[in-house]
Order: structure tokens, then C-alpha cells, then sequence
């Protein structure tokens, strides 16, 4: 039980594996705030599908450092940004900007789900519609005592 | 018209898969870079061990000149390097380096000792200051600078002699017209 207790203690205390090294990590919480924020959306060009902040790749360092110097030389979050975009382009942000290139990017997905949902609509409207124009049409006699008996209201 | 209706999600189907056959055929690490017809941003290197003077984007005006990014560690720049110690050996162009992200001081000069050295200048590039200057995502890649200093094209990967005939020599040739 200890025992147990004990691994289960150190394994919540066990930090991930973060990228950042704490040598890169700027003395100002404030700023290493802004600067963890600003890498998350950055995108590490040698593996393209991470961020730079959770890159272990040696230029998504450099660019973490890059990014944490702006910062101190006193740069917006947005010139930083501008600053990356202008040498590596729109591709390093990890949400596409919105400009007539990428509006078949964002309009898209819900272009597409409101088509699916108009469908939807028109295919329940049209069988309501269809179920109430065919009248069932009434049973005959036999099918009438056939039903009682079954159900069992008479004695067959 | 109720045919359409049954055609349609085939008609659809076609164009995005057109769509993706296209996108598969295309290199996904051969990004677009923004810095064609811009102005090398400024960067300023020292000099490697055994040299007295480094590179700065201040040297790209005058000349029309190729920058080439290269490493020790980099295989590719190992293929790529006889072709560059024939260009030098032609005097066709000056070729600038970026000797990006030595692990140690020596590796740079070691390995143009072993294999030539067809730099006419060198910066030493340990935290990639050039390199992202120039919007580099690996090495090697090769930029043909014009005499402005405005960047005018950029080769991924190692220069072979039929890229070096059918793009890289004509464009530098058109540069110098003017």
C-alpha cells in the first residue's frame, strides 16, 4: 500500500518533457507568458506539424530564443509575429490568417455542415409530408376479426 | 433532375480527389518563400575560426552573388560540394556562406580544410541569425542575391550541375544584364 502510494505520488509529481529548456526561460514571468503564447501558434518549419514551443528540433529553439529577444527589445506580440511571418511567411502560423487566399480555408467547414443540415431538414420535411398524404386505407372485415382475435378481446 | 442529384456526390468526389492527387505530387518541405524580391533583411556574422573577416548583409551590394547554407553535419552539403569547388575554381560567381549551426568552433574550418573552401566570405551562424534571416528550414539551400542585395531566387537542396544549367546560370546571367 506504501508502496503504491509512493509511486503513485511520484508519478503526479513527475513533470513532462517540455521543450523549453529553462536556460531559454525569461527572468519576467510576464514576457515568458507572452513568449510561450506567441511559440505555441509559430510553427516549427523542420517538423511542420509542431509548434516551436513544443519542438525539440534545433531552429525551434533558436526561434524560441528569437522570439523571447524581441520581447525584450520591447516588441508587440504582433511585430514579433510579423517579424517571423516576414521571413518564413503565412506558412510558420499555425492559424492560417484570414485573406481571400484562405477564405475556402474558413468558409469551408460550415459551408459544408450547413449544407448537411439543410439536407437533413429537406429529407425529414419531405417523409412527414409523404406519411401524411397516404391515407392507410381501412381494414376489411376479416382483417378486422383476425386482429381481435389475435389480441384477444373474443373468445376465438 | 433527380438523376443530378444521384450524380452529384461522384462529381464530388472526383474534383477532391483530383484536388489531393495534385497536392500529392507536390514536395510538402519545398515551402514558398516570402522573400523573393525582398531585400536580404539585415544579419551580421563573425568570422569562422581562421578567418579574419565575417559576413553581413551589408557585402551582398555591388555584385551579384549566391549564398549558400551549409554545416558540417549536413550530408547533403557533402554532395553538393564538389559542384561548389568547380564553380569557384570557374571564378563564375561569388559564393557567400552561412556556416549554420556548428556544434563546436572547429567543425566549420575543419570540414572546408578536408573537403575545399569556395567561400568568398563566411558567417558563422551558431544560433541560426542568418539562417532565419534568410527563412532557411534546412541545409543545404542556395540564394541567388542581386547586386541591390534583393533576394531573387531560392534553391532547396543541393545544387546539381543540371539545376545549375537550366536556372541558377541563366538567372545570374539576366541579373547582371541589369
Amino acid at each position: 500500500m506504501k508502496r503504491t502510494l509512493t509511486i503513485l505520488i511520484l508519478v503526479l509529481l513527475a513533470m513532462p518533457a517540455w521543450a523549453v529548456q529553462p536556460g531559454e526561460m525569461l527572468d519576467d514571468p510576464a514576457l515568458e507568458a507572452r513568449a510561450r503564447t506567441i511559440s505555441k501558434d509559430l510553427r516549427c518549419v523542420v517538423c511542420q506539424n509542431q509548434s516551436i514551443d513544443d519542438s525539440d528540433a534545433h531552429l525551434a529553439r533558436d526561434l524560441r530564443v528569437l522570439v523571447r529577444e524581441r520581447l525584450v527589445a520591447g516588441d508587440s506580440d504582433r511585430e514579433v509575429v510579423d517579424y517571423v511571418v516576414s521571413r518564413y511567411g503565412d506558412f510558420v502560423l499555425l492559424t492560417p490568417p484570414f485573406k481571400p487566399a484562405t477564405y475556402a480555408l474558413w468558409f469551408a467547414p460550415p459551408l459544408i455542415a450547413g449544407l448537411g443540415v439543410l439536407a437533413v431538414f429537406f429529407y425529414y420535411r419531405r417523409r412527414r409530408s409523404a406519411g401524411v398524404a397516404v391515407e392507410p386505407r381501412p381494414l376489411t372485415e376479416e382483417q378486422r376479426k383476425r386482429v381481435e382475435r389475435l389480441l384477444g378481446d373474443e373468445p376465438p | 433532375m433527380k438523376r443530378v442529384i444521384y450524380i452529384l456526390p461522384l462529381a464530388a468526389f472526383v474534383v477532391i480527389a483530383a484536388y489531393l492527387g495534385v497536392g500529392l505530387t507536390r514536395d510538402p518541405h519545398t515551402l514558398p518563400s516570402v522573400l523573393i524580391d525582398q531585400e536580404v533583411p539585415p544579419f551580421s556574422l563573425a568570422a569562422i575560426e581562421g578567418r579574419e573577416k565575417g559576413f553581413s548583409s551589408a557585402d551582398l551590394i555591388g555584385e551579384v552573388s549566391l549564398v549558400n547554407v551549409f554545416g558540417s553535419w549536413c550530408v547533403a552539403c557533402r554532395i553538393e560540394h564538389p559542384f561548389l569547388m568547380r564553380l569557384k575554381d570557374d571564378n563564375v560567381v561569388p559564393i557567400h556562406g552561412i556556416n549554420w549551426r556548428e556544434e563546436n568552433r572547429q567543425a566549420g574550418p575543419a570540414w572546408l580544410a578536408r573537403f575545399g573552401d569556395p567561400y568568398t566570405l563566411i558567417g558563422d551562424d551558431p544560433e541560426s541569425k542568418g539562417a532565419i534571416a534568410f527563412g532557411v528550414s534546412g541545409a543545404p539551400e542556395t540564394f541567388i542575391v542581386d547586386a541591390r542585395g534583393v533576394i531573387r531566387y531560392k534553391h532547396i537542396g543541393p545544387i546539381t550541375p543540371e539545376v545549375w544549367e537550366s536556372t541558377l546560370w541563366p538567372l545570374i546571367q539576366e541579373l547582371r544584364k541589369g
